[in-house]
């Protein structure tokens, strides 16, 4: 198999998807994360500071996920194909979801009636909510693998994706998400509501440690796979060593009111969880319960060798256009928000 | 009803709805390049006020774009997942080319041409404008070069058999550039114009019917119509290519079109027609040899009918699919005449004072939206019953777990949140519209 710098292209590829969605959870985990919050704003003039805080960016970073969503098509159309499919209804909800969110952030300002806005506020809380759980929801179920049978279809069920594992992963990257909304909304904001989130910033913290406390409790006694690496190599090991050490520092810098770096570490800690998952499942992406023949992998699911070495050459190009936009968009509305007759 | 018609039904209804928006944000995004950049120079504030106002119209058709083609991206994996594997070599690199250059480009400058009016200088911010405008034409491109390829595979060799069969690229600028790739590509763009100069153009003839920012109104007409009349002759230009394209790529398709079954005889070109498929005949409006005129410049050339195709692989709806083409057409026409009688009009310096004639521009919105649609759909319908022309048919396409329930379920779900989604686009479009350009 060819390579380049002695790394074959399905693995390149498998590195450009991985920071593709690590890029979406970290922009979009803010946004979504403040979302999670709405409606523990009680002030309107608060829940509009809250709004316009992600509202520049919001749009941004979704396209991370369009982006993601198009490298992952390209790279491994096989595994597009069999985990939309095998997920179709978790995937149905994400986009239902996601439709209502963007509706709800664009119109909530357009009328200034009272129900109006109560009722943009409820869906945008409850559908920033439910898209950060259904991400977790679907990846519990690839980190716990599926029931793939021949050709790479999907055999089982179509409510199996819901599941004690999936929920607890749910409510973990819904926690995560929370925390580093919090954190993100601590840098864009003054005043009363500053000191409100102060309080909130410090629940999230607790909720994502007992969630994460009790997934990652459950991985280790019944998905023994998933730290097979781990314990059989231990140079790997510094991984989660690092990961945990991440979190760690948050707590630590919260309560110092360090809420820049502890933002850039939450930021940190979700990559590194992701980089956590990735190594584990490398070079399988959904491991079949049925049948190891049947595994997903990043060679049987790839495209071709042409085809990854066209659109390695085009992310070349590319990412450090993507990159530099959206630099020069964050430091554009850097600092506290600032209402102004553009805002929502 | 099978998961099939339930698949096709749901993808045809979610992208039908999706192509209410792009058009417009792709032809409003130039009429606002050219409304910024004659502000540049000019320094005239009615251009500024013109393009701050535009700006929020087009914040609202681009956030149900994005919202709406995402649900597209998705769908292919959801619900055409055997097409997925099939394309996902070839496709792939197009869809993640649209990604990385021109969805990363409008939705980083959005922010910037949307709240960014008092944090940049006005040259930084006709920058942003046209990034987002030049972000929506190559998104179009390269989707439109994913379709095309469907339509006319090139650059590609088959690998495996049966259900693990998929295509491969083999050349990267074959496949760029097949054969109807450009064409379609210019047609879509300008079809986008239209969409976008007669939305301008209706808005500003309304607030003239009523009295209302009359000098403002006057300047967007007057940019608006060049740009209309320019694009919609252009229209007329491009379309003819694409149908001689069809014709060479896809004759089964161009006998659809014009309702022309007789395997080689010669054909004629309809203005008005009814098929009737079972008897095999077209009845209505025609020029005798027409078509075969159009095609070969020579009335007694035969053209291919469909009955030179096995009766499996020809148009199932021949009938809807002639409509559709037809309805295209007759907008198509529709929308010269208004543009190039208004500027005959504005030549002779009555541009402003037939009433009726800025009534007529008040429902020329519709016209484009139309023929955008009646396209798609008998592109679409006429490249049936092939996904990927004469390599894989809509049948084999599906998503083999997926159930007849869920796809409901699904359909369903998109039904009522796209009936919300439209029913609050056009009150606040219509809100945007009464509020007016000045005090924004
Ligand atoms: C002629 C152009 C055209 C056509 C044929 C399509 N689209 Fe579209 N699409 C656009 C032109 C466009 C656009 C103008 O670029 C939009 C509208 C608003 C926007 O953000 O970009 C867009 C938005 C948009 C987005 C959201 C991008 C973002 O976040 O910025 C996605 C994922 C898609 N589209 C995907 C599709 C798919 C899968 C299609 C076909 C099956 C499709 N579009 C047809
Ligand atoms: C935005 C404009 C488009 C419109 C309005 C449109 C319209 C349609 C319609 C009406 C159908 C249903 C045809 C039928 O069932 O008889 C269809 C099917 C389909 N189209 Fe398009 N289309 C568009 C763009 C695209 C593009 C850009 C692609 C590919 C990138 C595409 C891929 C497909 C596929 C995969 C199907 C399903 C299989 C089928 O029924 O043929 N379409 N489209
Ligand atoms: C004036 C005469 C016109 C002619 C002769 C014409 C011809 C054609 C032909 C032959 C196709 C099919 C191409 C294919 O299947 O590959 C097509 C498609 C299409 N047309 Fe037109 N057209 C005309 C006007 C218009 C107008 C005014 C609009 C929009 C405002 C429009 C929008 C479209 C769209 C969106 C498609 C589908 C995309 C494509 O296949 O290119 N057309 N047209």
């Amino acid at each position: 198999m060819a390579t380049f710098l002695g790394i074959d292209y399905p693995t390149w590829w498998f590195l450009v998807v991985g920071a593709l969605f690590s890029g979406y959870a970290i922009l979009d985990g803010f946004d979504l994360g403040a979302g999670a919050w709405h409606l523990f704003f009680r002030k309107e003039e608060s829940r509009r500071i809250a709004l316009n805080a992600i509202g520049p960016v919001w749009d941004g970073n979704e396209v991370w996920l369009v982006i993601g969503g198009g490298a992952l098509f390209a790279g491994f159309p096989v595994l597009y194909a069999s985990m939309l499919s095998a997920m179709y209804i978790p995937f149905m909800l994400f986009l239902f979801f996601l439709i209502f969110r963007a509706v709800s952030i664009e119109f909530r300002s357009k009328e200034s009636m009272l129900w109006w806005r109560r009722l943009w506020d409820i869906s945008y809380f409850v559908s920033s909510i439910m898209m950060a759980v259904l991400l977790g929801i679907v990846l519990g179920n690839i980190l716990q693998g599926m029931r793939i049978g021949p050709n790479f279809e999907f055999t089982g069920n179509w409510l199996e994706f819901i599941n004690p594992y999936a929920l607890m992963t749910g409510a973990t990257t819904l926690a995560l998400f929370m925390m580093h909304g919090a954190l993100y909304l601590l840098l864009k904001t003054e005043g009363r509501l500053y000191a409100r989130l102060t309080i909130l910033v410090k629940s999230a913290l607790v909720f994502f440690l007992v969630s994460f406390s009790v997934t990652s409790l459950y991985t280790l006694l019944y998905l023994p796979h998933l730290s097979d690496l781990f314990k059989s190599s231990p140079m790997f090991f510094f991984l989660p060593a690092l990961a945990f050490l991440s979190i760690a520092n948050i707590p630590r810098l919260v309560s110092k009111h360090r809420y820049l770096l502890a933002f850039l570490f939450s930021a940190l800690t979700i990559s590194m969880l992701l980089i956590l998952v990735a190594v584990e499942l490398y070079p399988v992406l959904i491991l079949s319960t049925q049948s190891p023949e049947f595994n997903i992998t990043i060679y049987n699911a790839a495209s071709s060798e042409h085809s990854l070495r066209i659109m390695l050459i085009m992310a070349a190009i590319g990412a450090p256009l993507v990159m530099s936009y959206t630099a020069f968009v964050f430091w554009t509305f850097r600092g506290k928000v600032k209402m102004d007759e553009s805002s929502y | 009803m099978d998961v099939e018609i339930l698949a096709r039904i749901q993808f045809a209804f979610t992208i039908a709805f999706h192509y209410i928006y792009p058009p417009l944000s792709i032809g409003l995004g130039l009429m606002m390049v050219v409304m910024e950049g004659l502000f540049l120079r000019t320094r005239n504030p009615h251009y500024e006020q013109l393009a701050r106002f535009w700006t929020k119209i087009f914040a609202l058709t681009f956030g149900i774009g994005v919202a709406t083609g995402i649900v597209m991206e998705f769908e292919f994996g959801t619900n055409w997942a055997t097409y997925s594997r099939f394309v996902g070599d070839i496709f792939g690199s197009a869809l993640a080319a649209e990604g990385i250059f021109a969805f990363a480009l409008e939705s980083g400058f959005l922010g910037i041409l949307i709240f960014g009016w008092n944090r940049v200088t006005p040259p930084v911010h006709f920058i942003a404008t046209l990034g987002v405008w030049l972000g929506s034409m190559f998104s179009a491109v390269w989707i439109v070069v994913a379709n095309s390829w469907q339509q006319t595979p090139a650059g590609y060799h088959i690998v495996g058999e049966g259900l693990s069969a998929r295509a491969e690229i083999t050349d990267f600028w074959a496949m760029v550039f097949n054969p109807s790739s450009v064409d379609r590509m210019l047609h879509v763009w300008v079809g986008a114009f239209l969409a976008g100069t007669f939305l301008v153009l209706s808005v500003h003839a309304w607030y003239l019917l009523h009295g209302r920012h009359v000098a403002l109104s006057r300047k967007a007409i007057k940019i608006a119509l060049v740009l209309a009349t320019v694009s919609a002759l252009s229209q007329l230009f491009l379309g003819h290519r694409s149908a001689d394209g069809v014709a060479h790529n896809q004759p089964a398709k161009l006998a659809a079109f014009e309702g022309h079954f007789d395997s080689l005889a010669t054909a004629d070109l309809y203005l008005l027609g009814w098929v009737n498929k079972a008897e095999q005949k077209t009845s209505g409006l025609k020029i005798p040899g027409g078509l075969s005129f159009l095609l070969h410049q020579d009335f007694n050339a035969p053209v291919k009918g469909l009955n030179a195709f096995p009766e499996a692989d020809r148009p199932p709806a021949v009938n809807a699919v002639f409509q559709f083409y037809h309805l295209m057409v007759a907008m198509g026409m529709l929308l010269i005449a208004i543009s190039v009688f208004a500027c005959w009009q504005w030549y002779r310096g009555k541009l402003f004072d037939r009433r009726w004639l800025l009534w007529i521009f008040v429902f020329s919105v519709l016209p484009p939206q139309i023929a955008n649609q009646a396209g798609w759909f008998s592109a679409e319908m006429g490249r049936q019953p092939w996904v990927v022309y004469g390599l894989l048919r809509t049948s084999d396409a599906l998503s083999k777990v997926v159930t007849a329930n869920q796809v409901l379920f699904s359909l369903i779900m998109f039904a009522l949140i796209y009936t919300l989604l439209l029913a609050l686009f056009l009150y606040l479009l219509n809100k945007k519209i009464k509020h007016g350009p000045e005090g924004i």
